[in-house]
């Protein structure tokens, strides 16, 4: 009788156990992160930065108890830098990983072929690629971290106007980025008053700019040179540029912002400007300025991790992760419709790119000023403003 | 006025000069073998990255120079031997092939050897630039000519009072009949192979100052080095040598008094415009076709 009782309590108590352990588990199911990324191809020294950064804050976050008490899984594909491929992944990441949020898409290219099936699936998507047209119109479930090429141009026209310059020569790439921007800064300088009146452009491949240039130091009137492009041409037209003696200030775009630029072009950079993100110059941030401490952190951070410079892309990836757990975090649930509320809504978070301030009619949410002017002083950046 | 069309001449003449010298390669295998070697445009990478690489080891420059060459024309021999000699009753067609295989091959193993950046080479003399006329010329652009024309000389009498040269230019004539007086025929096309490699890698180091190098550098010049031989007539020395210079030349007027944008283009319809005419090119032999 009483082992039979005792069996019955035994069972209740494992089926309650049981039940419980269930419970728990489906606490702890862990929140998706979905991620598409060039972590190989043309386009790797975007994806791989983008990729070890992402690894390392999930695994940080992790240790640090998670989001919402739920452990955060990444799941990620390598698109290789091929758009189809990215839009493949992303419906296997919508479709059969069924994840919660997507952070990634390393080039325009695969960020807009990934669009739609966002779009359709309704999971909120932040894109770590460049240009105007993935916020621009406004796409309700599309965010992205790194500032356009319109900012770009906006800040070195400023620039320029500080200085008294209004005529500028521009040459520019062929490639994507190059024209985009060349597109960006005619529009730009229009409506700032600054008179393009050289407009000059190169091929990728292109190995000798000097006729281009030739061609822009002989226009009549011209102050002040702008080159927007990507890779190794920028380096070359600097080089050039030295070598044919102009005088003129000269500007490059933030596409050439980071150290292997200034290898590449070595005492030829000497002076010019760009406008770039503050990783370049953690230091020399002033100390009010609200951005330092972060932008110290993901650089040392990520240095002592990786072995390896820290780059700007990598920053983009720290953004979009650290939007989309603060929307989670805002939401409190992965409720996708609750966190694109949150993300929409996101305000003053300060980013190692600059402050975030998104609103239902920008879903990029940083301005202009979170480029910093630099300027090339003895081999090495100098925040000019 | 003066000096901008001096400018312009300045830099096609120099860029010219570089695909001169990677047409002469590609002219060479042509005339033994009569295969179109897609792989030059490597041998002209190799040249330049090991030349960066090993100066980065801390090898003094004329080593690391010589080094890089002989390592250029083992690349030549082996890929003689081990890609295009198995393959031997191939038509010349299929040989074409292999050559653009291998060549996707060595620049993959190039890739993650030494990475996908751009590197930098130190001018071989002064940074300065000299004034000439108003216009700029690039120290490294005198050596990129020099050099450019010692190896023309340097090719020109090899083939003409070598007998090695001759027995080259013996197979390219008539492949069995030099075989019937007694020139190991493979063994000539792989010199061959190995000859137009040192071409390659040399060009590939002289201009690597100027333009930089990279794992992928060989494809672009590569092509161009190839239209440069098509425009001068395949087979044709002086052809390959005119051809490179026509093409620096046009390709930088363009780019000056016209349109940077139309610059390739008016390279490529000017090729497109000296095949319709002389369809063997401006120096090419006239073959009459044996029944």
């Amino acid at each position: 009788m009483l082992s039979t009782m005792m069996r019955r309590a035994g069972k209740c108590a494992a089926v309650a156990a049981a039940g419980l352990m269930m419970m728990s588990a489906q606490a702890a199911e862990p929140i998706k992160i979905g991620s598409f990324l060039s972590v190989t191809g043309p386009a790797s020294f975007l994806g791989d930065p983008e990729l070890k950064t992402l690894e390392m804050y999930v695994e940080k976050i992790n240790e640090d108890g998670g989001v919402l008490g739920r452990q955060l899984e990444l799941i990620h594909y390598d698109d290789v830098g091929n758009a189809s491929s990215a839009r493949n992944f992303a419906s296997r990441l919508l479709r059969s990983d069924r994840v919660d949020i997507i952070v990634g898409g390393s080039t325009t290219g695969a960020t807009m072929a990934a669009v739609p099936l966002v779009e359709q699936a309704g999971v909120p998507f932040i894109s770590l690629a460049g240009a105007v047209v993935i916020t621009t119109p406004v796409k309700k479930w599309v965010f992205k971290t790194p500032q356009t090429d319109r900012m770009a141009a906006e800040r070195v026209l400023g620039d320029m106007k500080e200085r008294g310059l209004t005529k500028v020569g521009l040459i520019s790439g062929t490639g994507g980025f190059g024209s985009s921007g060349r597109a960006q800064t005619l529009e730009v300088a229009e409506m700032m008053g600054v008179e393009i009146v050289a407009d000059e452009t190169y091929s990728g491949s292109d190995t000798d700019m000097t006729a281009q240039l030739t061609n822009i130091r002989n226009t009549d009137g011209v102050q002040a040179v702008l080159n927007f492009g990507f890779g190794q041409g920028p380096a070359i037209v600097t080089r050039n540029y030295n070598q044919l003696g102009i005088e003129l200030p000269f500007y490059q775009s933030h596409g050439v912002a980071s150290d292997s630029f200034l290898e590449l072009a070595g005492d030829a950079a000497e002076g010019l400007r760009l406008p770039a993100s503050p990783l370049l110059v953690p230091d020399s941030l002033p100390e009010s300025d609200p951005q330092k401490e972060v932008v110290q952190n993901y650089k040392s951070e990520y240095e002592a991790r990786w072995d390896s410079k820290v780059s700007t892309f990598g920053a983009y990836a720290y953004d979009g992760l650290m939007l989309a757990v603060r929307a989670i975090e805002e939401a409190g649930s992965t409720d996708p419709e609750a966190v694109r509320d949150a993300l929409e809504s996101i305000s003053g978070y300060v980013g190692v790119t600059g402050e975030f301030n998104m609103s239902p009619e920008d879903h990029n949410g940083l301005d202009a000023d979170s480029f910093r002017i630099l300027e090339v002083q003895n081999g090495d950046w100098k925040l000019i403003d | 006025m003066f000096s901008e069309f001096l400018q312009y001449l300045f830099t096609g003449v120099t860029i010219g000069a570089t695909y001169a010298l990677i047409a002469l390669g590609f002219t060479l295998i042509y005339n033994a073998s009569h295969v179109i070697n897609f792989a030059q445009g490597e041998f002209l990478m190799i040249g330049g990255m090991a030349t960066v690489s090993l100066t980065a080891m801390g090898v003094p420059m004329i080593l690391a120079v010589v080094l890089a060459v002989v390592l250029a024309g083992i690349l030549g021999i082996l890929l003689q031997r081990f890609a295009i000699a198995p393959a031997k009753q191939a038509d010349v067609v299929t040989l074409i092939i292999i050559t653009i295989g291998a060549s996707i091959f060595i620049r993959g193993i190039a890739q993650i050897v030494w990475g996908k950046e751009y590197h930098v080479m130190q001018n071989f003399t002064s940074d300065e630039p000299i004034q000439v006329f108003g216009a700029v010329l690039n120290s490294q652009s005198l050596w990129v000519l020099g050099i450019g024309a010692v190896l023309v000389v340097a090719l020109v009498l090899f083939f003409t009072r070598t007998l090695i040269g001759k027995a080259i230019l013996a197979t390219s004539m008539n492949k069995e009949a030099a075989r019937l007086v007694g020139i190991r025929t493979q063994m000539v096309l792989m010199l061959a192979f190995m000859v137009s490699a040192l071409l390659g890698s040399v060009a590939g180091i002289v201009v690597a100052p100027i333009t930089f190098t990279s794992y992928d550098i060989g494809i672009i010049l590569g092509l161009k080095g190839f239209v440069a031989a098509a425009i001068g007539g395949l087979g044709s020395g002086l052809g390959a040598v005119v051809g490179g210079l026509l093409l620096g030349v046009v390709e930088a007027m363009s780019a000056g008094y016209l349109s940077s944008d139309y610059k390739d283009a008016v390279a490529f319809s000017m090729i497109l415009l000296v095949l319709f005419f002389l369809p063997r090119g401006l120096f090419g032999a006239k073959v009459v076709e044996r029944v």
